[in-house]
């Protein structure tokens, strides 16, 4: 016989094979998902989760995707939460201490109550990061928020209203354009196509018979 | 990273951990000895024995359309044979809910950067998707991107590591597009904010890769995709272009001249139709996983329902190469909550073995994608030295190499991903293997396209990303895809934004349905379902208890 466990979606009871994950118990009690699913896999943040096993007093918060369903357990979905996205051009910000005041004012709201933290799905240290963007640590903030897959649900918890993933992002496209190095390797190689210095060779390669082909595939060198 | 759930009880039944033992025992001589690299004699015989694309198992004929008579996966065989999900409405394509420059249906990567440069050229840009913006196989890449931008490495070598690879079937204009435009690609994306990892001095690292001669694999972490592309979502935000959420394309809309002039949109929560009429359009959809060819698991994302192909087609686009598939060899076999999910190229590129039930390497782990995958099917099903999980059979990847290799710290470091997946369900990669076997990952094929992006069928029509067939032949290389999302997105924003300046959108019409349907109807082929099917449908029978 298999092991079943009782759950309850938006309060209502059902009893349901205990290996399943959130998502597919929903599934298997009758719910054909429209909103709450995208990757399956832990990465597009689509179905935030919080339960509370009964008896329990403390919520948890997860990805219906990624957890297992445990006897007891009662489930909301947060597919959707209206953050505030704010436009900017990159071109023209800069990593500077002011930009996140400029942006998102409301960081320097935080009241430091970790409410963040303790909901983050991911495990992620989100009040740390916010502290970090509004020190104008942009590097840090980019590397502590990096695992971030959007849920929401830490700004459903904050009494600040601020948009965690989204300063985190921030952080990050300030740190990936303006403070990690930049590439020269890659701009040089792809000024160099463009000024054609590899269209002659590249004609030459293409204009080879596919035995011709072959025998240079099969005999090409790997880097160690 | 800390993964939250650190004291769980080991998941491995005895006959695993037994097994763990024996790849324990020979991890020290494995570690001096790369297993040898098949010769192309032994890939043929292995690949035509073993790889579910060689055989007809699985397949059935296209009756009808541009190529009727060649064979596809059964699923999409069938999805070509049904019926649209209009027939029968009698829809006023006089009401238009929608009139822009430029429509572009799907919302991953190819999607965002076709939008980005439609918009940059001065377009009117609508995006309708199926489930959020971003939900999508681009958001799920982790392995990396592409670039032959070292010294070492050049858009010959690439090219030649990628027609190679495609079994000598890459469309050689598409091909030479994607390898001279990826620096180009990369240096975009970095200016745009996105995170690669680099060396102190602005050098990008650069990984090896199944079927790469040179190590050409950029990486931002082993959250490439969902790192490039929240950053495209969010470039598309602030460019202000327009977004429609949970909405699907079902059928394009013709003009009376036979060009692409919009869709029918189909709101997924409440089934409204809509119309959106275009002058140009482009499909960027992207795959197939949730059809599940040969019933296979899939590691794509929950809208990969092969839709963009199936409206092409009806409209009387051709698509090319739809028999190949890739699978990839390294999808999660065990635990069952993960089966399917995508254990990345990346960790075999760090040094993980593939291992048999006995402790052997049984295949260098860094052959091309579906010489690994055949190698696998062979080692559980004919040479029957899998290790036995419920319902099956898989391999080990010998995930613990990659520490003694790089040092203490590396999987955390460049696979945090991977490493919070598996400890979810308590078992420690840096300390045992990982199970595996083959799973449905990236669909080959698409619909075919020209040198601008464009069909050769229907004018101002685009095709970009994984709904597009012909750059990588009949096999593509990792990291190759989401070159091409961002290198042929582009290029498919650019030209459609050029051909809407002169396009004139005559009168609607939806009569390519109708004909389509009078040849299903001539042919006897009636499926009795509908098509494309927009999700797959997971859920349990609560009346009649079938659930997979
Ligand atoms: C787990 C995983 C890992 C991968 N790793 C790598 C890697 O490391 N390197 C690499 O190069 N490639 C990788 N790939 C492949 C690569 O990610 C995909 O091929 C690529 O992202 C496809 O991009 P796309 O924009 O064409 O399609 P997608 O990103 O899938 O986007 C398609 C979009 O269209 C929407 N859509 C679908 N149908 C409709 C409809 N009818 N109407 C409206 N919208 C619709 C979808 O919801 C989605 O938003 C990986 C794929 C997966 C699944
Ligand atoms: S569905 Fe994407 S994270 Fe769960």
């Amino acid at each position: 016989m298999q092991e079943m466990a009782n759950v309850y979606f938006d309060g209502k009871h059902y009893q349901v094979p205990s290996d399943l994950t959130i998502m597919t118990a929903m599934e298997y009690a009758g719910y054909q998902l429209v909103r709450g699913c995208g990757c399956r896999h832990g990465f597009c943040g689509a179905c935030g989760a919080i339960y509370r096993i009964k008896g329990e007093n403390k919520p948890h918060f997860a990805l219906a995707c990624q957890t297992k369903v445990e006897e007891g357990m009662y489930v909301a979905t947060l597919p959707f939460f209206p953050l505030a996205h704010r436009d900017y051009d990159m071109e023209e910000i800069k990593p500077t201490e002011q930009v996140m005041m400029e942006i998102f004012p409301e960081i320097f709201a935080c009241v430091g109550c970790n409410s963040c933290t303790k909901s983050c799905s991911r495990g992620l240290n989100v009040m740390q990061y916010i502290a970090y963007a509004k020190r104008g640590d942009y590097a840090k903030c980019a590397e502590t928020s990096f695992d971030c897959v959007a849920c929401g649900i830490c700004s459903a918890r904050c009494p600040a209203n601020i948009s965690h993933t989204l300063v985190g992002l921030l952080a990050r496209r300030l740190t990936g354009k303006y403070i990690l190095p930049p590439a020269g390797h890659t701009a040089q190689r792809a000024a160099d196509i463009a000024e054609g210095k590899f269209d002659a060779a590249m004609t030459k390669l293409m204009a080879k018979s596919k035995e011709e082909m072959k025998e240079l595939y099969d005999n090409r060198d790997f880097e160690k | 990273m800390k993964p939250k759930q650190m004291t769980k009880p080991s998941p491995f039944t005895p006959h695993m951990l037994e097994s763990i033992r024996k790849v324990e025992a020979t991890r020290g001589v494995r570690l001096q000895n790369e297993p040898r690299r098949l010769s192309a004699d032994e890939k043929r015989v292995l690949l035509d024995e073993f790889h579910p694309d060689y055989g007809d198992k699985g397949f059935s004929k296209i009756e009808i359309g541009p190529n009727a008579g060649e064979k596809a996966p059964k699923e999409l065989t069938a999805l070509l044979h049904s019926k649209s999900r209009i027939s029968g409405l009698d829809l006023d394509l006089n009401k238009i809910d929608f009139d822009t420059d430029v429509l572009i249906i799907g919302g991953g990567g190819a999607g965002a950067s076709a939008a980005i440069e439609a918009k940059q050229a001065g377009s009117d840009v609508l995006i309708v998707t199926k489930l959020r913006m971003g939900d999508s196989n681009s958001m799920m890449a982790e392995g990396g991107i592409q670039a032959s931008d070292k010294d070492n490495d050049s858009p010959m070598q690439h090219y030649l590591d990628a027609m190679g690879g495609g079994h000598y079937y890459n469309k050689p204009e598409l091909l030479k597009h994607l390898v001279m435009q990826g620096a180009e690609a990369i240096r975009w994306l970095e200016s745009l904010g996105v995170m690669f990892d680099k060396h102190q001095d602005g050098t990008m690292m650069t990984f090896p890769g199944g079927g790469l001669s040179r190590k050409r694999l950029h990486a931002c972490a082993d959250y490439t995709g969902a790192e490039i592309t929240r950053v495209l979502k969010d470039e598309v935000s602030n460019l202000g272009i327009k977004i429609v959420d949970y909405t699907a394309a079902v059928e394009l809309i013709l003009d009376k001249d036979g060009n692409a002039a919009g869709a029918v949109l189909m709101n997924m929560l409440t089934g409204e139709y809509l119309i959106a009429r275009a002058k140009t359009v482009i499909i960027a959809t992207g795959g197939a996983g949730r059809m599940h060819y040969h019933g296979f698991p899939t590691t794509n994302h929950y809208g990969a329902t092969a839709d963009g192909l199936v409206m092409a087609y009806r409209a009387g686009c051709n698509l090319l190469y739809q028999d190949t598939i890739q699978y990839h060899p390294t999808g999660t076999a065990y635990p069952v909550q993960l089966f399917g999910a995508l254990v990345t190229e990346k960790v075999r590129a760090v040094g993980a073995m593939l291992i048999n039930v006995e402790g052997e390497a049984f295949v260098h782990p860094l052959e091309t994608r579906d010489v690994a995958a055949s190698a696998i099917i062979r080692e559980c099903h004919s040479h029957k030295l899998g290790v036995d999980i419920p319902g099956g059979a898989g391999v080990w990847l010998d995930t613990p190499m990659i520490e003694i290799i790089h040092g203490e710290g590396k999987i955390a470091s460049a696979l945090p991903g991977m490493l919070r997946m598996f400890m979810n369900y308590g078992i420690d990669m840096r300390q045992t293997p990982v199970l595996v076997y083959p799973t449905f990952h990236y669909q080959n094929g698409g619909v075919e396209i020209e040198a601008s992006g464009n069909t050769s069928r229907i004018h101002n029509l685009f095709i970009a990303g994984e709904a597009a067939g012909g750059i990588h032949g009949r096999n593509r290389l990792l990291g190759n895809s989401m070159l091409d999302v961002i290198v042929f997105g582009r290029l498919a924003g650019q030209s459609a934004a050029k051909a809407a300046k002169t396009a004139k959108i005559g009168s609607l019409t939806l009569n390519h349905v109708k004909e389509y349907e009078s040849q299903i109807a001539a042919a006897k082929l009636d499926t009795g379902d509908i098509s494309p099917i927009l999700l797959p449908k997971y859920t349990r029978d609560v009346n009649f208890g079938k659930f997979q």
